[in-house]
C-alpha cells in the first residue's frame, strides 16, 4: 500500500476577482521512502497542492478530493486531528527560511516545543535531541548555537535549522517546498545533498517541490510536471529527461541554460500547446 | 540588556533638559505677563512684583536660576495663587490626576489588547464585527461628548452613579470619569492590536508553528502575542500622553480635584511658574513611561537588544 | 476571469489580441486601488456623507432665513419650529441652531484643512530630507522627532493658545506645526526604500541635484501613504479643535465651531436637548466617515488582509 495517495485534489481560492482554481485534478501516489519531485513555474499550483495535504491553505482556500495517508483520509481533517499528523508523521520545509522561523524565539524553544508537544519529552531531553538533529544537518557548534535567535544565522543555516526541525519526530513523509529557492547557488547544492543524505539515513519519503529542473535530476525517482494547476506529465525522472513527452515539458527542458552548447538567445517556454487544449 | 537600559536612561537626560529649555523660552517669549489684569497696576507695585519674582533679571539669568532651583526640586512660586508655591499646588492636584490617568491607562490597555486579539482571531466573524463597531464608537465620540452622554444617561436618568464631584472620595465617583478615559484608549489599542495580530497570524512563522502541529492556544500564546504586541507597545507612550490630555477635560466636566483645572486657568493667566511646573512634571512622567516602553520593547524584540 | 492560474485562458485571448494589435494596457495601480475603494461600501457611503456635510456647511446657510449671529427675540430657547424657520431650534440667545451648526461645521472643516495642509507640508519635507540624506543627518533629525513625541503635545497646544489665542487661524497653523511628527516618520520610511530604486539611481547618474531628486522623483512617489495619513489626520485635528473650543480656548463668539456648540449644549442637554444633539450628530458622523475613508484608502492602496 502506498504511503500517500492523492486523488483528484482540487484547490480553489475565493478572491475579490472571483474563484481561482489553483489546483485542478491532481493525482499521484508515493511509496514509503520514495522520492517525488513536483516541478512547475510559479502559480502552477504546486505549492498550494502540497499545503492542502497538511491543511495549511490560507483562509480563503478550500480543498476537495481525497488524500490517503497510510490508509487514512487526511484531507480537511478537523484541526485537532490534523495536528497529530503535522510534524509527527508529515514534516514540511518552507521556501523562505528567513521568515519561516519565529524571529522572537530562540532556536532551542522553537525546536524543543515540537518534541515536548508530540512526544511529551521534558525540556532538557528535548534539548539534547534537538542538538543531535542540528548536528545531523551539519550545523557546527550546535550545542551553543541552539540558544541563539534566528537573526544570528545565515540563510543556509536557517534552512538547515528548518530541516532539522521538520525531522525531529522522524516523520514518514517530508514535504520540501522550494527549499533552495531563497538561497545562494552554492548553498543550494549543499542543502540538496543534505536532503538526499537524510533521506537515505532516515528512510523518509520526500516530496520535493521546485521550479528548477536542474536540482531534480539526481534527486528524485519520479517527477511530476504541473502547469496551470494541472498535471502535464508524471513519469520516472530518468525517462522524463531522456524523452519529454508533453510539449510544455519539452519547452521547459529547452529553456534550461546549458554550458556545453553555444546559443545566441536563451529559449523561453512557448504556451502554444494551450491553444490546442482549449479548443479540444 | 543592562547596557541598553543604562544607555536609554542616559539619553533621556539631555531630552529632559532640552524640553525644559524649550518650554521655558516659548512661554517667556509669548506676549503678555501674569500681572496684565483687568486693571493696570501702579508702576511701583508692578516693579515690586516683578522684582519679587525675579522677572526684572535678564531672561538668560532667570533661566539658569530656574534650572538651578529645579534641580533642587523647587518649582518656584505661583504668580497668581500667591499663597502657594508651585510644588505645593502640584502636590495637591497631581496625585489625583495621576491616579485617574494611570487607572484608565491600565484598564484601557488591558481591555484594548484583549478585544483586539479576540477580534483578530475571529477575523470577519460576528465577534469581530461587534468589536470593530464598539471600537469605532470609542474612537470617534470625543471624550467631552462621551462625558456629557454618560452623565446624562447614568448620572441623571438612571441615577446609577454620581454625575460628578468627589465629596467623600468614594470610588463610585471614579466610574464614569475612568470610563470616559478608557473608551478611546481601549479603542486605539484594540485597533492597533487587531491589525498587528492579523498581520502576525498571516506570517510564515505562524504557518511553521501550525505545521508543527501545535495547538491554537500555544501558537497564540507563544508565537503570536509577542510580535503582535510590538506596535502596540510603541503606541503606549503617546497613548498615555493622550490620556493625560483627556484627563484635563474629564476633571473639568466631572468637577474633580485634579491638576487640570489649575493648569488651564494658569495658562490663560500667564502664571509662568505653574504652567512651567506642570508641563515639566508631565514631561518627566511621559519620559519615564517612554523609557519603560523602550525597555519593554527591547525585552520583546531580541533584535533591538543586541544593537 | 483572470487570476492566479487562469493563465491559460488569458494567454490565449491575449495572444489573439496581440495579433490584431489591440492588446489592453495592464491595469495600473491607481485603477486597481480605485476598484478596491469602490467595492468598499463603508468608504463609498462615507465619501457621500462627508460630501453632503461639506455642502451642508458651505451652501446650507444661503437657504436659511436666519444667520448664525442673528438674534430672534421672539424665539429664545425654543425647540425646532418650522413656521418660524428654526428647523433645529434656538439657543439661549435666540440664535438659530441650524445656522450655527452650519457655521460651526464650516469653521471645523476650514481649521482641519489648514492644519492638515501645514502638517503635510512640514512632515513631507522633513521626512524626505531625513530619509534621503540618511546617516548622521537622519539620526539627528529623527532623534528630534523622538523628543517631540515624548513631550506632552496638548500642553504645547495650550501654550500656543496663550500665544495665538485671539487668532484662530494662526492657532491652527500652530497645531499643524505640532501634528507633522507621524507624517515625517512615515515619509522617511518610504523615502528610505524609494531612494534605493532604479529610477532614483538613474536620476543621480544623470547628474540631478539632491533637491531635484527629492522633489521630482521621491516626493511624487509618496502620494499613497501621504494621502492616507492626511485623511487620518483630518479627524484628529477636528478633535483637537473641538477639544480646545470646548475648553473655551478655540474659536471666539459670535463665531462658533462644533466643539463650542457641544460645550454650550452639554450642560443644558437635559432641558434643551436640541442644543446638544444637532452638533453632536454632525461631529460624530464627520469623524466616523473620515475614519472609514482613511481606512478604506489604506486598504485600497496597501491591500493587506486587515
Amino acid at each position: 500500500m502506498a504511503l500517500l495517495e492523492v486523488k483528484n485534489l482540487k484547490v480553489d481560492f475565493d478572491t475579490t476577482d472571483g474563484v481561482v482554481h489553483a489546483v485542478r485534478d491532481l493525482s499521484y501516489s508515493l511509496e514509503k521512502g520514495g522520492t517525488l519531485a513536483i516541478v512547475g513555474e510559479s502559480g502552477s499550483g504546486k505549492t498550494q497542492g502540497a499545503f492542502a495535504l497538511l491543511g495549511l491553505l490560507p483562509r480563503n482556500g478550500t480543498a476537495s478530493g481525497s488524500v490517503m495517508f497510510d490508509g487514512k483520509e487526511i484531507l480537511n481533517l478537523p484541526r485537532r486531528q490534523m495536528n497529530k499528523y503535522r510534524a509527527e508523521r508529515i514534516g514540511i520545509i518552507f521556501q523562505d527560511p528567513m521568515t519561516s522561523l519565529n524571529p522572537y524565539l530562540r532556536i532551542s524553544r522553537q525546536m524543543t516545543e515540537v518534541l515536548e508537544h508530540h512526544r511529551g519529552m521534558s525540556h532538557s531531553a528535548a534539548l539534547v535531541e534537538s542538538i543531535r538533529f542540528l548536528d545531523a544537518v551539519r550545523i557546527p557548534d550546535a550545542a551553543n548555537r541552539v540558544h541563539m535567535y534566528p537573526h544570528e544565522f545565515s540563510g543556509g543555516m536557517r534552512q538547515r535549522v528548518m530541516i532539522a526541525m521538520a525531522l525531529l519526530c522522524q516523520p514518514e513523509l517530508l514535504i520540501a517546498d522550494e527549499p533552495t529557492t531563497a538561497l545562494d547557488v552554492t548553498v543550494q547544492a549543499e542543502i540538496i545533498d543534505l536532503l538526499v543524505d537524510l533521506q537515505e539515513d532516515f528512510g523518509t519519503a520526500i516530496i520535493l517541490i521546485t521550479h528548477d529542473l536542474g536540482i531534480v535530476a539526481g534527486t528524485c525517482e519520479d517527477t511530476l510536471v504541473m502547469f496551470g494547476g494541472k498535471v502535464m506529465e508524471h513519469r520516472k525522472t530518468l525517462d522524463l529527461f531522456a524523452n519529454p513527452q508533453h510539449p510544455y515539458t519539452q519547452g521547459l527542458m529547452a529553456a534550461i541554460p546549458r554550458l556545453d552548447k553555444k546559443v545566441d538567445r536563451l529559449s523561453t517556454v512557448s504556451y502554444e500547446f494551450m491553444v490546442g487544449e482549449r479548443q479540444a | 540588556m543592562f547596557g541598553y537600559v543604562s544607555r536609554r536612561v542616559l539619553s533621556a537626560i539631555p531630552i529632559a533638559l532640552i524640553a525644559v529649555t524649550a518650554c521655558f523660552f516659548i512661554l517667556r517669549l509669548a506676549p503678555g505677563g501674569p500681572f496684565d489684569g483687568e486693571r493696570a497696576l501702579p508702576p511701583a507695585t508692578l516693579a515690586n512684583l516683578r522684582a519679587h519674582y525675579n522677572l526684572d533679571l535678564p531672561l538668560i539669568q532667570q533661566y539658569f536660576l530656574y534650572v538651578w532651583r529645579l534641580l533642587h526640586g523647587d518649582f518656584g512660586p505661583s504668580m497668581v495663587y500667591n499663597d502657594f508655591t508651585v510644588a505645593q499646588m502640584l502636590w495637591i492636584g497631581l496625585p489625583f490626576t495621576l491616579m485617574l490617568g494611570f487607572s484608565a491607562f491600565i484598564i484601557g490597555t488591558a481591555v484594548g489588547l484583549f478585544a483586539g486579539a479576540l477580534s483578530a482571531v475571529n477575523q470577519n466573524k460576528w465577534p469581530d464585527y461587534v468589536l470593530v463597531m464598539l471600537v469605532m464608537v470609542g474612537l470617534v465620540v470625543p471624550n467631552f461628548l462621551m462625558a456629557a452622554i454618560l452623565q446624562l444617561v447614568f448620572g441623571v436618568y438612571l441615577n446609577w452613579f454620581p454625575a460628578g464631584g468627589w465629596q467623600n472620595g468614594s470610588l463610585v465617583h471614579l466610574i464614569l470619569p475612568v470610563t470616559v478615559l478608557v473608551l478611546p484608549h481601549a479603542g486605539r489599542t484594540a485597533r492597533l492590536m487587531r491589525g498587528s495580530m492579523i498581520e502576525v497570524l498571516g506570517t510564515n512563522y505562524i504557518r511553521t508553528a501550525k505545521a508543527k502541529g501545535l495547538g491554537q492556544r500555544l501558537i497564540l500564546a507563544r508565537h503570536a502575542i509577542k510580535p503582535a504586541l510590538l506596535p502596540v507597545v510603541s503606541y503606549l507612550g503617546p497613548g498615555l500622553s493622550y490620556l493625560l490630555t483627556g484627563s484635563l477635560i474629564v476633571e473639568q466636566v466631572f468637577a474633580l480635584p485634579g491638576i487640570g483645572k489649575y493648569f488651564i486657568s494658569a495658562a490663560l493667566n500667564r502664571d509662568y511658574g505653574l504652567v512651567l511646573g506642570t508641563t515639566i512634571l508631565y514631561m518627566f512622567i511621559i519620559l519615564a513611561v517612554n523609557l519603560l516602553v523602550d525597555i519593554l520593547y527591547a525585552w520583546l524584540d531580541p533584535k533591538v537588544r543586541y544593537h | 476571469m483572470a487570476g492566479l492560474t487562469g493563465k491559460d485562458a488569458v494567454l490565449t485571448e491575449y495572444a489573439k489580441k496581440l495579433e490584431t494589435l489591440d492588446a489592453p494596457k495592464g491595469r495600473s495601480l491607481t485603477q486597481d486601488a480605485t476598484r478596491r475603494m469602490v467595492r468598499n461600501k463603508a468608504a463609498v457611503v462615507s465619501i457621500g456623507v462627508v460630501l453632503f456635510i461639506v455642502l451642508f456647511a458651505f451652501l446650507g446657510p444661503y437657504f436659511l432665513p436666519w444667520t448664525y449671529d442673528k438674534i430672534d427675540w421672539s424665539g429664545i430657547r425654543k425647540p425646532p419650529n418650522f413656521e418660524a424657520g428654526h428647523f433645529a431650534g434656538t439657543d439661549q440667545n435666540g440664535r438659530d441652531m441650524l445656522a450655527r451648526i452650519m457655521q460651526g461645521t464650516q469653521m471645523s472643516l476650514i481649521v482641519a484643512g489648514v492644519a492638515t495642509l501645514v502638517s503635510v507640508i512640514i512632515g513631507v519635507v522633513y521626512g524626505a530630507i531625513a530619509g534621503y540624506f540618511g546617516g548622521r543627518v537622519d539620526a539627528v533629525m529623527m532623534r528630534f522627532v523622538d523628543i517631540m513625541y515624548a513631550l506632552p503635545y496638548i500642553l504645547f497646544v495650550i501654550i500656543l493658545v496663550v500665544i495665538f489665542g485671539r487668532n484662530p487661524v494662526l492657532l491652527f497653523v500652530g497645531i499643524g506645526c505640532l501634528e507633522w511628527l507621524t507624517m515625517a516618520r512615515i515619509v522617511r520610511g518610504q523615502t528610505l526604500s524609494i531612494k534605493e530604486r532604479e529610477f532614483v539611481e538613474a536620476a543621480r547618474a544623470s547628474g540631478a541635484s539632491s533637491w531635484a531628486i527629492i522633489f521630482r522623483h521621491i516626493v511624487p512617489n509618496l502620494t499613497g501613504p501621504v494621502v492616507i495619513y492626511a485623511t487620518l489626520t483630518i479627524p484628529e485635528i477636528i478633535l483637537t479643535e473641538s477639544f480646545l473650543s470646548y475648553l473655551g480656548l478655540g474659536v471666539q463668539e459670535p463665531q462658533t465651531s462644533l466643539g463650542t456648540l457641544i460645550s454650550f449644549g452639554a450642560p443644558v442637554a437635559e432641558t434643551l436637548p436640541w442644543m446638544l444633539i444637532g452638533p453632536a450628530v454632525v461631529l460624530v458622523s464627520l469623524l466616523l466617515c473620515l475614519t472609514y475613508i482613511g481606512d478604506g484608502l489604506r486598504d485600497a492602496l496597501d491591500p493587506k488582509d486587515r
